[in-house]
């Protein structure tokens, strides 16, 4: 990695990071609506997205909330599995974004799937910084404008997948993982992690699976330093 | 329990998460071994959440559907070298497509 950072480069992290934004934020809507048909008021539907912040927690909080108050230990356990991941995540981001005091409480906040993904995306340190908080805080801006929609007009725009908005997030990562995958022992560790998960899956609750999957990142320990940067 | 304190116990958890691997002190990350493996960890999350996100169900079970096509359509595109926005575009509308002729 090389701190300088050529324009096309960063032309092309912002539109990554301004696609991923509005296609996160799109799925803000469906949060909202779920949230408040799950007993949420709007205060604390938003609460979730402005404090919790990180969907796929968010979902699964709400739909085992909705069974009843008795589920609340449930939904908190469920939503903290899901949130593992976020501080696998930051062990590598800390290393690639550099920040201190209450930058780092900010990008603490900020370590979802699409920051990540978008940041280790890149070629260069400037570009992955650049990736990270345009993503982050345009993820995090249209993710809460969103849920707020969603808890207001409910279920009225219809289930987001009728468009595709599930698949574009699969789509997306899959676009943003691509340029890793250049040398054998990461597609290794790529295959490797999505078997284990899918293998998993019907057996363990849910976020377990992709947490076990970074035992993946394991084979790395043999690997000579042979990449390219 | 109120919903509230739920609310806000489950988000201080999930913060907390965030937080704890920002704060692992560098010197414990920073051996080469370490390094290549903390590298490599967002590409086995990232790549397991794809997997589960496009091939499993409800419960779990393992589904191929509409989901998957699109993956297979964003490969596709990504072997031809297509631009991120049109791969995102490419994988949405393969799947509302699919979806809309009740094939997936």
């Amino acid at each position: 990695m090389t701190a300088t950072a050529d324009p096309g480069a960063r032309r092309a992290v912002v539109r990554q990071s301004l696609s991923v934004g509005v296609a996160t934020g799109a799925y803000g809507i469906s949060f909202g609506a779920l949230a408040v048909a799950a007993g949420l008021d709007t205060w604390q539907a938003m609460a979730l997205s402005l404090l919790m912040f990180t969907g796929g927690s968010q979902f699964a909080f709400v739909g085992i909330i909705a069974n009843g108050l008795h589920a609340a230990p449930a939904a908190i356990a469920a939503s903290s599995m899901l949130g593992i991941r976020n501080g696998l995540y930051a062990l590598e981001l800390t290393h690639l974004l550099g920040v201190r005091g209450t930058r780092r409480v900010a990008a603490a906040h900020l370590t979802i799937d699409e920051s990540t993904a978008v940041a280790v995306a890149q070629d260069d340190q400037r570009t992955s910084r650049l990736g990270f908080w345009l993503t982050g805080f345009t993820v995090f801006a249209l993710w809460n404008l969103s849920t707020l929609v969603g808890t207001l007009i409910g279920t009225h725009v219809g289930d987001p997948r009728t468009y595709g908005l599930d698949a574009a997030a699969c789509a997306a990562f899959t676009a943003l993982l691509w340029p890793r995958l250049r040398n054998r022992d990461a597609v290794a560790i790529a295959v490797v992690g999505a078997v284990v998960a899918v293998l998993l899956s019907p057996t363990v609750p849910p976020g377990i699976p992709v947490v076990a999957a970074a035992a993946a990142s394991l084979l790395a320990w043999r690997t000579p330093t042979r990449e390219q940067a | 329990m109120s919903l509230w304190t739920a609310v806000l116990v489950a988000a201080a958890i999930a913060f907390g998460l965030k937080l704890a691997g920002h704060l692992v002190p560098a010197h414990l990350l920073g051996a080469p071994r370490v390094r290549r493996i903390t590298a490599a960890l967002p590409i086995a999350l990232l790549a397991a959440l794809v997997a589960t996100q496009a091939f499993t169900g409800p419960g779990g079970s393992f589904v191929l559907d509409a989901r998957a096509a699109a993956v297979g359509v964003a490969i596709v595109a990504l072997l031809l070298r297509a631009p991120f926005i049109v791969v995102v575009v490419l994988g949405a509308a393969t799947a509302a497509l699919l979806r809309a002729l009740g094939w997936a």
